[in-house]
């Protein structure tokens, strides 16, 4: 059988060897899910594949021989919170076990209508709530380098999957973090883009005002190809931004002489593992090596940003999971009383523990005696933080920093310890609160675990972060390191 | 106003669903009496990952009504959500403006029953999404329809300044016709275009501090929150009386007994844990938007009435009939406009055309009766080209949608008052009727009557008999 190599081929290549019919698209689809049939019991990345779809859509695809787009033919992997039509999506639940939505999210329309072809969902955290995919109901799926080690989360599938070598790309999407922490812990390159660039439509909501859709992919270009795809307006998402889509790989030229760069001294205080801060201020010597002009700042209310997040992303989280009631679609417990027994039983049955008290914490958050004392307090802190980030940015063009305090934990290490999951997200969250673009890419190794160097933009400038990931990307080649997973045959 | 040594304290949050073509936040029709599920798409069902879209029309619609109640507009609208769980309530949130309201510090002059007006504050108003309705079948089963779900909402939330049923009563009457003539709702209670949450509370008279209010929910009669009202003003008076304490509690009213039955006892306030809605972006209302939604606002009942008795001479009392529903008023403005006598046009609005929906217990708009056609027959009355006695035959000729005039020649319903023409006959019959002359000279006053009847008869009853009366007369003078 044929065998396709995603760390040779980036999307570029892929799409020439099919317009050059090295391989047809169905070839590459059958390879693609032959490789997850082999690999993914190590790994788990995947909720579940859907073959049949796949293949009949590469057929059609090598019918009209139509690779007009890069995308087309190309498969990749979707976070199981991203609705397709007539396909099973759970978001990691058992509340929408076998549930199949009617539609496709907006994100998905784009992909099919590109010609990208969808092999399977991707495993994530329920609901997207939480940091190493453990909280799926499904399955826990491993760190690409390391099975013993959690793949971060939410979109831990869609990193593994990707860092794996399964897919050449994948898409994820990131409230605190959730694409840009499995990212870093699998060493792969993890865009969250500007809020609004992308539409929500048919992305299972967890917290409205800070959702946003975006690619894993292993190279800084690859990613700008996907985000060129799914950014843009739509008439269904009332807070998609119509703001034109520039080619976010116009800027990719290796240059950042003269680029300024801002380190907040807060990215690297207490609870930053050492390892990890050498590494990323090693990156970041590297890009000054490159020309770029580098200053420390300050970001100051950058510690009250874990409690302001867990506070909106709860209290909005709660209104949002109140659908999932058993009366019209999904789990609905059995055996009930009455009304109240219906909703109480299948709610209790049918969410998970992190699930529960994200709930719990929005619904004390919003409750009358609460609004004022916390979720008025939050939006508060909220707007001093976007002040920060504007102090900063009106001198600098990317903020520079770790994606995460650590490299991937164990298995297990902490998913009964909420609280200190929650405070991983220190480096994370600021940047969904402020609604910025925020990169991923490979800073290297401690311990041979990947670290995430993330690179912040102002609004609606992904093409600047894209440069300087690109820019330090292609000095370091890091992303040519490929791990053990892949490499055995 | 009271009972005995209370006074009344009465407050009314009165919900009317605005006839917008599209749903608040979703792209299905709004209409009423479909199959259950018709109107509805992914957005109703409140699946996940699907998204509101708020319809500008129904924000323009509320902030007609805003205008029509003489409330101040907001500069800047923010969604709300009101969360609590209900199957008629499919993403567990209302989406609604607790914050923001569309529409602030307005009032109402109502006109009570003794000719007096008083001015009822209007606290705030809010545009928000209906939900869809529970039905309870007698297999055991519960069924949910989500047609209603959605359909935008004008809440309208008076101040506590109602002091009785009865201003209760005229209040919603005349705030009724208040949305009607802003042309945002047809306002039929039968459907539940328009329904009342009512709360009422009595104390001692003198007494500084109200009374603990009783709420009941969604009723859709006047006549029936006249009665509930009517009824607790009683039941809390006997309570207090009889050294008893009214209960915060929601009550429910029964029409077959007239009175209200305890739903539940209220403790503490209900918590909806409302919040900013994240999926829509705020609204910002600037003055010249609001004059283009004034300029498109239709004139009020009041002003219509004020037009009609000064400039076309109306009575008052037909005035107000003229002005019961904008589909009436907007009917007759239109055949005033298509040149028909104001007077005529009105009588025969106020009497044949009512009459005829009564007996067909139809809408005036569900009739086929144009303002041209109404115009056009009480023209053709006007000009003496038809009899009041033949128009009776055309009117129902137009009440069927035919053009009076094409049907008064085709069924040869013209009056002839050409004096050359009626001449001619008067002449001829006279000749031939010398006795009848001598009659007439000879004081018998029957003897025109005979001769008429010949007139008449000659002219296939065609003849104008006014006109021909008087050139009879004459001609007899000179015989």
């Amino acid at each position: 059988m044929m065998t396709i190599d995603f760390f040779d081929n980036d999307l570029t290549s892929l799409h020439n060897a099919l317009l050059n019919k090295q391989f047809t698209a169905s070839e590459l689809t059958k390879a693609t899910l032959e490789k997850i049939e082999k690999t993914d019991d190590k790994l788990h990345a995947f909720i579940m594949t859907n073959p049949e779809i796949a293949l009949s859509q590469a057929e059609s695809i090598d019918e009209k021989q139509d690779f007009a787009h890069v995308l087309s033919g190309l498969p990749l992997a979707l976070k199981d919170n991203l609705a397709t039509k007539g396909i099973e999506t759970t978001g990691a639940s058992k509340i929408l076990e076998g549930f199949k939505p009617v539609y496709d999210a907006t994100v998905v329309e784009k992909l099919n209508q590109d010609g990208a072809i969808s092999v399977g969902k991707a495993n994530m955290d329920e609901f997207a709530m939480g940091g190493s995919t453990e909280t799926s109901y499904y399955s826990k799926t491993a760190n690409a380098w390391d099975q013993t080690k959690v793949p971060g989360g939410s979109s831990g599938g869609s990193a593994a999957a990707v860092a794996a070598g399964l897919v050449p790309f994948a898409l994820g999407s990131d409230t605190g973090g959730s694409i840009r922490q499995p990212a870093a812990f699998n060493g792969i390159v993890g865009m969250k883009p500007t809020y609004g660039r992308v539409s929500r439509w048919g992305l299972f909501a967890m917290a409205s005002s800070l959702d946003q859709v975006g690619p894993f992919t292993r190279t800084v270009k690859d990613n700008a190809l996907v985000l060129n795809t799914i950014a843009g307006f739509d008439i269904k998402d009332s807070t998609a931004s119509k703001r034109e889509v520039p080619d976010f790989t116009a800027q990719l030229t290796g240059n950042i002489k003269g680029l300024k760069i801002a380190v907040p001294k807060e990215y690297f205080g207490e609870g930053i593992d050492p390892k990890v801060a050498t590494t990323v201020k090693a990156a970041i010597t590297q890009l000054e090596a490159m020309g770029a002009t580098v200053d420390e700042v300050s970001l100051p209310h950058t510690k009250y940003g874990v409690a302001a997040y867990y506070i909106i992303m709860s209290s909005e989280a709660s209104s949002n999971l109140q659908r999932y009631d058993g009366v019209r679609y999904g789990y609905r417990a059995d055996d009930v009383k009455n009304l109240e027994d219906l909703y109480v039983k299948t709610r209790s049955e049918g969410f998970g523990d992190e699930v529960k008290r994200r709930i719990m914490l929005g619904t004390f958050s919003l409750s009358a005696g609460a609004y004022d004392a916390f979720f008025k307090k939050a939006a508060k802190i909220r707007t001093l933080l976007i002040e920060d980030f504007n102090k900063v940015f009106a001198n600098y063009d990317v903020i520079v920093g770790p994606t995460a305090p650590t490299v991937a934990y164990g298995l297990g290490e902490e998913v009964d310890d909420p609280t200190a999951m929650y405070l991983a997200d220190v480096l994370t969250v600021p940047v969904n609160l402020a609604g910025l673009p925020g990169l991923s890419v490979n800073a290297g190794f401690v311990d041979g675990l990947p670290v995430g160097l993330q690179i912040i933009g102002k609004p609606f400038d992904e093409q600047t972060v894209y440069q300087t990931g690109y820019a330090f990307e292609q000095a370091t080649r890091l992303f040519e390191q490929i791990p053990d997973i892949a490499k055995e045959d | 106003m009271g009972t005995g040594n209370f006074e009344t304290t009465i407050g009314l949050e009165v919900h009317v669903e605005m006839q917008t073509n599209s749903k608040l936040l979703s792209p299905s029709p709004v209409h009423y009496g479909d199959q259950p599920n018709e109107n509805t798409n992914v957005i109703d069902f409140g699946y996940p990952g699907v998204l509101p879209v708020a319809n500008k029309g129904a924000l323009e619609y509320g902030m007609r009504a805003a205008l029509a109640l003489n409330a101040t507009i907001s500069p800047f609208i923010r969604w709300d959500r009101k969360n609590y769980f209900y199957p008629d309530n499919p993403k567990a949130y209302q989406t609604t403006q607790s914050q923001t309201p569309i529409g602030t510090n307005g009032y109402l002059d109502v006109v009570l029953a003794d000719g007096q007006t008083k001015r009822i504050r209007i606290k705030e108003m809010h545009v928000e999404e209906d939900a869809g309705k529970n039905t309870h079948g007698a297999d055991g089963y519960s069924y949910v329809d989500l047609n209603r779900q959605g359909t935008p909402l004008i809440e309208i939330v008076s101040e506590a300044d109602i002091a009785s049923p009865d201003e209760a009563y005229a209040y919603l009457e005349q705030l009724r016709q208040a949305i009607l003539f802003t042309g945002i709702s047809e306002a039929k209670m039968q459907e539940g275009q328009m329904r009342a949450d009512v709360n009422i509370s009595i104390r001692p008279f003198g007494s500084t501090k109200y009374g603990t209010k009783v709420e009941m929910k969604n009723i859709n009669s006047f006549n029936y929150v006249r009665n509930a009202l009517i009824f607790e003003e009683k039941r809390q008076a006997e309570v207090l009386r009889s050294g008893g304490v009214i209960q915060q509690e929601t009550r429910r009213y029964n029409e077959p007994t007239k009175s209200t039955i305890l739903m539940r006892v209220k403790e503490g306030a209900d918590d909806y844990r409302y919040f900013p809605e994240p999926d829509l972006s705020p609204v910002v209302i600037d003055q010249e938007w609001i004059d283009q939604v004034a300029a498109e606002l239709p004139k009020s009942a009041k002003e219509r009435q004020q037009d009609y008795v000064t400039h076309l001479g109306i009575e008052q009392y037909d005035a107000e009939v003229l002005t019961q529903t904008l589909a009436m008023a907007d009917f007759y403005d239109a055949t005033i406009a298509a040149g028909a006598d104001a007077k005529r046009a009105a009588n025969y609005l106020i009497g044949d055309v009512n009459a005829f929906m009564n007996k067909h217990q139809v809408e005036l708009q569900e009739t086929q009766l144009t303002p041209q056609h109404l115009a056009g027959m009480i023209k053709l009355i006007e000009a003496g080209t038809i009899s009041t006695k033949q128009a009776k035959q055309v009117f129902e000729a137009i009440m069927t949608g035919e053009e009076p005039e094409a049907f008064a020649k085709k069924n040869g319903l013209v009056q002839i008052s050409d004096p050359a023409v009626l001449l001619e006959w008067i002449t001829d019959v006279l000749d031939n009727n010398p006795q009848s002359i001598e009659d007439f000279k000879g004081g018998k006053d029957r003897a025109t009557g005979y001769l008429i009847g010949q007139l008449m008869k000659m002219s296939k009853g065609q003849a104008n008999p006014g006109i021909m009366n008087k050139l009879l007369l004459e001609e007899l003078a000179k015989r």
